[in-house]
């Protein structure tokens, strides 16, 4: 089994995501290393992109502060090295296709799997497109993730029936970031997951609060954080990390 | 040359959230039905005929052609479409396939403001609500065209993110469309972004070298032995390139907004400085850094200002039929004053860039040999940016 759905083992899963070197290099390590000690189950860790099309306000604010810090794939991959001597927690890569693509995709996922990431989250790569990363995604034992979204009606089944790792259930329409409620209908997306496959889901979109985590993880396996972890970030304060700690706690506490 | 659905050789593709993917496949749906459909045919023909002014006219520019000493120049007239310029042949064209769609919300992204323009036009012609992406920097480049736009009845949203230019202007548009896709047809203005749109808004813009190859036909029994255009993402070159595709004997042409020169940062030329990449739902070149972050490219024209370019122009230069060349800002804004005072026709400063480059050709050429040069626009827009640039400040 892989690392991946090994982290759907305990319960519900909480899934935090945040943009690597954001607001540094060094301060995002650490922030790394808190998620991991106050009970994230998965790490999603966003390499960030000039323009990433698929993020809100929140998470595009955080992209422009990294790369203006200096961010580079090259540095992530090292930071990520770095946390592996000691953490165990699963690690997927979140970023845009022509970072992996520009890189050389053999080179860049076979990097993947040397420094110990366990998946990717490519936003803007569908089902269609899925087959020239899918393959060197198998060579390397890399579960690719793929998103189903409140439009995704009849091509749900087929994206389940590919699907490695989890599934990403997109909660709402738009863009990433904290939304008040969510509308869409998750429980008749997770019943077309579960008849084609055994690949654990979990939502992410606009989940802010730890009762959303919980109603979210409820109906699926898990619940996916990004803008409001990066949110509390960005307020800053000798504090910060204690606070970031604390958001997770509560969060897999709820679920 | 379209081959693999969505394909032109390794470029095209449909590299765009799941969110959207029912939408573009509801919108290739819908083009096919309609694309050979008589009724849509003759509906959009009434339009482009008797609301866009087409065709529009293919004049011999004598004067300008005598004092270069070389070939035939002829000016594909697009400036002289209704809104000023080619864009409004492919809006005409998405708007009518939206409404048959019962879509009743156009959103679109613009660089100079031409294709906003367009589609705000459309919009209000067919009494659909419209909003308009523009980079805050393209806003303040363009303020004639924003003001044109609202009085047009269209909202236009000033994009501050990135570079605030055309890039980020269609990074909001794609974000706006997951946002709300029911009621709401996104009107992309060039052949780019992903199937079906390099598809759509070539066959839209293809009425341009039917019409350039009827016409040289009737007016010099022959065809040009040289159509050249600007290329930003590059609707109107490959509007004017398409069926000339299979004439071998003509050299398509394309000119590439070099800005401050190929050899700078502040360049757009994505073909001769770009690599391959993914971006904004296509596989093509873009400029991009070593790590594949897209870089802020630069050009005096708010349309030529891109960093990527159409996937049908990206197989055209793989497999040599079109030709890329990059042409500065001080050689575009030479052309324009130069065909402005040669023939008193005051071109786009993204179509000057093609006028330069045939200036810099014509003179090497036979006077049995005939360019055309396709005139994307005209330059009123521009008066105020190419004062600035001689050092003159104006009131717009």
């Amino acid at each position: 089994m892989s690392n991946v759905k090994k982290a759907f083992e305990n319960g519900k899963a909480f899934i935090p995501f945040v943009t690597c070197g954001y607001p540094d290099e060094e301060t995002s390590e650490k922030i790394i290393r808190t998620l991991a000690e106050n009970g994230a189950d998965l790490i999603e860790l966003g390499i960030p992109f000039s323009d990433p099309t698929a993020e809100g306000p929140v998470i595009q604010g955080a992209n422009v502060v990294a790369l203006k810090n200096g961010i580079t794939t090259v540095k992530v991959f090292e930071m990520v090295k770095r946390l592996r001597r000691d953490i165990k927690t699963p690690f997927v890569f979140m970023t845009y296709a022509n970072v992996v693509f520009s890189n050389g995709a053999d080179k860049f996922i076979s990097q993947c799997r040397d420094i110990g990431i366990d998946g990717l989250i490519l936003p803007d790569l569908p089902y269609e497109e899925r087959g020239e990363f899918s393959d060197i995604c198998d060579k390397y034992g890399i579960d690719l993730i793929p998103l189903v979204a409140p439009t995704s009606e009849n091509r749900i089944a087929m994206i389940a029936k590919a699907a490695q790792g989890f599934i990403y259930i997109v909660s709402s329409l738009g863009v990433t970031g904290m939304r008040d409620a969510i509308t869409t209908d998750i429980p008749s997306i997770v019943k077309i997951i579960r008849e084609n496959t055994d690949v654990p889901c979990a939502v992410g979109f606009g989940i802010s609060t730890p009762a959303q985590a919980h109603d979210m993880a409820a109906i699926s396996d898990g619940a996916i954080v990004g803008s409001a972890i990066i949110n509390e970030i960005s307020k800053g304060g000798s504090d910060m990390l204690k606070r970031v700690g604390r958001l997770v706690r509560d969060m897999k506490r709820a679920l | 040359m379209e081959q693999k659905r969505g394909r032109f050789g390794i470029h095209g593709g449909q590299y765009i959230p799941e969110t959207l993917m029912n939408a573009v496949n509801e919108l290739e749906a819908a083009y096919n039905r309609y694309k050979d459909d008589p009724e849509f045919n003759a509906e959009l023909k009434d339009l482009l005929n008797n609301y866009a002014n087409r065709p529009s006219m293919l004049y011999y520019a004598e004067k300008m052609s005598k004092d270069l000493g070389g070939a035939k120049i002829y000016l594909k007239r697009e400036d002289l479409n209704h809104t000023g310029a080619h864009k409004i042949n492919n809006v005409l064209g998405q708007a009518l396939l939206a409404k048959k769609m019962g879509k009743t919300r156009l959103i679109a992204e613009t660089g100079a403001g031409q294709h906003g323009v367009a589609t705000a036009t459309a919009a209000a012609l067919f009494g659909m609500e419209c909003v308009v992406f523009m980079g805050e920097e393209d806003t303040k480049r363009q303020a004639l065209n924003v003001y044109r736009m609202k009085l047009l009845g269209s909202e236009v949203v000033p994009v501050k993110s990135g570079t605030a230019t055309l890039k980020d202007a269609v990074n909001e548009a794609m974000r706006e469309w997951t946002r709300r896709i029911s009621d709401t047809h996104y009107c992309l203005g060039s052949c780019m972004g992903p199937h079906p749109f390099p598809t759509i808004v070539r066959d839209f813009q293809s009425v341009i070298s039917k019409e350039i190859k009827e016409q040289c036909l009737e007016r010099e029994g022959r065809l040009p032995d040289v159509v050249m255009a600007c290329v930003g993402g590059g609707s109107n070159a490959i509007g004017a390139f398409y069926n000339f595709i299979n004439d071998k004997s003509v050299r398509l042409i394309g000119c590439e907004a070099a800005g401050r020169g190929i050899d700078t940062f502040e360049t757009a030329a994505t073909v001769n400085t770009g690599r391959l990449g993914i971006f904004h739902g296509m596989k093509s070149y873009f400029c991009q850094d070593e790590y594949g972050q897209i870089a802020p490219v630069y050009s005096i024209s708010a349309g030529l200002d891109y960093p990527g370019v159409g996937p049908e122009h990206a197989y055209l230069h793989d497999i040599g039929r079109a030709e890329y060349v990059p042409v500065t800002d001080d050689e575009a804004v030479e052309a324009f004053e130069y065909l402005s005072k040669t023939e008193g026709v005051i071109p786009a400063i993204e179509s000057a860039h093609a006028v330069a480059y045939a200036m810099k050709i014509a003179p090497e050429m036979g006077k049995d040999k005939i360019i055309v040069v396709n005139l994307s626009g005209r330059g009123d827009k521009d008066v105020a940016a190419i004062a600035r640039y001689r050092g003159e400040d104006i009131y717009e």
